[in-house]
């Protein structure tokens, strides 16, 4: 009898403790589908910021929905989007139908995300974007909201913005060649990959450039995405004179063409949209032959906010790579964090609109959505920075002072030293 | 701009012959179409670049170490999934492209779709009448026109290169006079697979190390074979560097549509074929036949 009593206390003790540990334990997981071409840098670089997030987020306890605190659980999705856009629609459903993620981040090339918004959108899942930069992706949202409400691009900023900066940086460079080498007008080849995103700014540089620059445009050059030589080119642009190179490049060109412009020292200044020379791999691949090539970036170590040297060094020690910006789903796990702890749920249509009110300091900025779910430009909010490659490093050179917005570790942009030699001596 | 074009006119067309003549005569040999031909010279680039920077050995060794383990990895492929079905020319097209992804899809899983780059053997470059032209483009210059040489002399010297050119031109007589068409066929893979690995070695500086850098160089090939005339060696030469120089002549002339080289070179392939069915220096199989 007293072996039955004792028995019944342990198990009631037993029962009792599980009960006690069930809520925390066995708090169902927020799964969130990671989308990107896994196999490519910004797939992984996908991968890497939303690990990072998830990992420290979990060992805090998890996100707190109403009073159970859940762990996130994220699915790597293969998009596969270099090669087949196909591929990408399927990993989508995948993840929606099959995986049941409770939200998406990531996508890369703007004809995948478009297929891949729609997707998300059909299931009334919450989609943030970190890494395709057309402005239809967000227009959508202000044509269709009750559709497209669930979609918010996070990195980059829209091309428009992009293109912006763009023409900042190039201005940057034009003043400081004049200043150093007493040049009184200067040219320009516009160097821009044949792709669709890549018009509007050939475009609009034929006509801004001369009209309200004050420089000349010499040529327009458009090579193939993929070109693997670009030497007739870069011979063509010596021949036309040009000071400055202004590029607009997303794919393997970029490498080709900055590595062919250092081999050769071409004295001109290449400044603008280059995305393989946001990479850490650039220096590297180019065999160092890419120094002093100017881009747009959205992340190097130089605290645009508090937040972005510990992530950027973070970052460096577990992956041995530089983030990129597709490594923006890190943020984008913190900013869904907030959102749903506000709300206390993770109903979709909730979460967009706590995801609406957003004003979140991040790793590049602070984020404030605007009506069409983009990501707010501009001083104070997040700029975007210009990186160029200086002795094996990639530095920010931009913003220097520009609308009072300085970030600490800046530094002044560099000539190369041929550049300088070849101008001075043409005098 | 004129001597721009034939510089540049004259290195695209080298690398361009390198990598058409082995596949040419793989093709008039033993009439197999190796559309894995280009992504074996992405084999010997890659194979570079892991000797170079990953373990660290000198260029040269580096360079000879992926031409002999290229050429062993080419005849391992002919032994095992070319030479079972090589009567059937359609069967062992699929069977080829098939390696070829094989291939691609092996690197892709290795190292991953980055962009990776060798560094080059000499640094540095020349300015030849006021061009400017890399001291590495040079070399591959030279290199390809000594290579080019060295094919012509071994197919007019050498005992194996005049099996070669007998099977090329006639492979059931070749056959009746008692020569053993299937090992000058598997001579003539190796050969063949061997070019493009130098074509690898050459160019792997200059060029971006990824797992499609097969793709283009095997479009511009099958371009060149068919505007030289499928199977002429001859042909190659002449249809590479007429490619080579319309690619150049493109982007001096017309550089809003430089990204349209390839189009043009393409154009001027079915120009030539609309005029000589055959090509340029034609050798018809059905006659041979």
């Amino acid at each position: 009898m007293k072996t039955l009593k004792l028995f019944g206390l342990v198990f009631a003790a037993l029962v009792l403790s599980f009960a006690l540990c069930l809520p925390a334990g066995a708090a169902a997981p927020i799964k969130i589908g990671v989308l990107g071409p896994m196999s490519f840098t910004q797939g992984e670089g996908h991968w890497n910021g939303a690990s990072m997030a998830a990992d420290e987020i979990n060992k805090a306890g998890g996100i707190k929905v109403g009073k159970e605190m859940r762990p996130i659980e994220l699915v790597k999705v293969d998009t596969n989007e270099f090669l087949s856009i196909p591929d990408a629609t399927n990993a989508a459903e995948l993840a929606v139908r099959r995986h049941k993620v409770d939200f998406l981040v990531g996508g890369f090339r703007t004809e995948a995300v478009l297929v891949m918004q729609d997707i998300a959108m059909d299931a009334k899942k919450v989609f943030i974007g970190c890494g395709a930069a057309h402005p239809a992706l967000c227009t959508k949202v202000t044509k269709d909201y009750d559709r497209y409400k669930y979609w918010f691009r996070l990195t980059p900023i829209n091309s428009k913005f992009l293109g912006k900066v763009d023409f900042i940086l190039l201005g940057t460079v034009a003043h400081i060649m004049k200043k150093t080498l007493g040049i009184k007008k200067i040219k320009v080849a516009v160097v821009a990959e044949k792709a669709a995103w890549a018009d509007p700014i050939v475009n609009i540089s034929k006509k801004l450039l001369p009209a309200k620059m004050g420089m000349e445009v010499v040529g327009v050059w458009r090579p193939s995405p993929v070109a693997k030589d670009c030497t007739a080119e870069l011979s063509a642009i010596q021949r036309a004179g040009a000071h400055i190179v202004f590029t607009t490049f997303s794919s393997s060109v970029g490498l080709t063409f900055a590595k062919q412009m250092g081999e050769l020292k071409v004295p001109a200044a290449a400044v603008g949209i280059n995305v393989e020379s946001q990479k850490s791999g650039f220096w590297g691949a180019t065999g160092g032959k890419g120094e002093y090539a100017e881009t747009i970036n959205t992340y190097a170590r130089v605290e645009i906010t508090p937040k972005t040297i510990p992530f950027y060094d973070k970052y460096v020690k577990l992956y041995k790579q530089a983030p990129n910006y597709t490594a923006g789903t890190y943020d984008a796990l913190y900013i869904l964090k907030e959102a749903v702890e506000r709300v206390g749920t993770v109903d979709s249509d909730k979460v967009v609109s706590a995801l609406e009110k957003t004003d979140y300091i991040d790793t590049a900025g602070r984020v404030v959505f605007d009506k069409s779910h983009d990501v707010t430009w501009g001083p104070n909010y997040v700029t975007s920075i210009g990186t160029q490659w200086q002795d094996g490093e990639m530095k920010c050179v931009w913003p220097y002072h520009w609308q009072k917005v300085f970030y600490k570790g800046t530094v002044p942009y560099k000539l190369a030293p041929w550049i300088i030699d070849y101008w001075k001596n043409k005098k | 701009m004129l001597l721009d074009i034939i510089i540049d006119g004259l290195i695209k067309g080298s690398v361009y012959a390198l990598l058409a003549i082995g596949f040419s005569l793989v093709l008039g040999v033993a009439r197999i179409i190796n559309i894995a031909h280009t992504a074996l010279y992405m084999t010997a680039a890659y194979l570079i670049y892991m000797g170079t920077k990953l373990m660290g050995l000198p260029a040269p060794v580096a360079m000879l170490a992926s031409i002999v383990l290229t050429v062993i990895l080419g005849l391992l492929i002919y032994n095992f999934f070319i030479r079972p079905i090589q009567e059937h020319e359609a069967a062992v097209l699929i069977a080829t492209i098939a390696v070829a992804m094989m291939i691609q899809e092996v690197f892709l899983m290795t190292f991953g779709g980055h962009y990776l780059g060798v560094s080059p053997l000499v640094e540095g470059y020349a300015t030849i009448m006021g061009v400017k032209v890399t001291y590495q483009h040079l070399l591959a210059l030279g290199l390809a026109l000594v290579i080019l040489v060295g094919v012509r002399l071994f197919l007019l010297k050498t005992r194996l290169g005049l099996a070669i050119r007998s099977t090329a031109q006639d492979r059931e007589v070749a056959n009746l006079m008692g020569m053993n068409v299937t090992r000058v066929a598997m001579g003539t893979m190796g050969v063949s697979v061997g070019l493009a690995a130098i074509t690898g070695a050459i160019v792997v500086p200059l060029v971006t190390v990824e797992p499609t850098m097969w793709m283009h160089p095997l479009i511009m090939m099958l371009a060149i074979v068919v505007l030289g005339g499928l199977g002429s060696i001859e042909g190659s030469f002449v249809g590479a560097y007429i490619l080579g120089f319309a690619e150049s002549l493109v982007v001096f002339l017309l550089p809003m549509g430089a990204f349209l080289k390839d189009s043009v070179a393409l154009s001027i392939m079915i120009l030539v074929l609309l005029i000589r069915p055959d090509g340029l220096f034609g050798v018809s199989f059905e006659e041979e036949r």
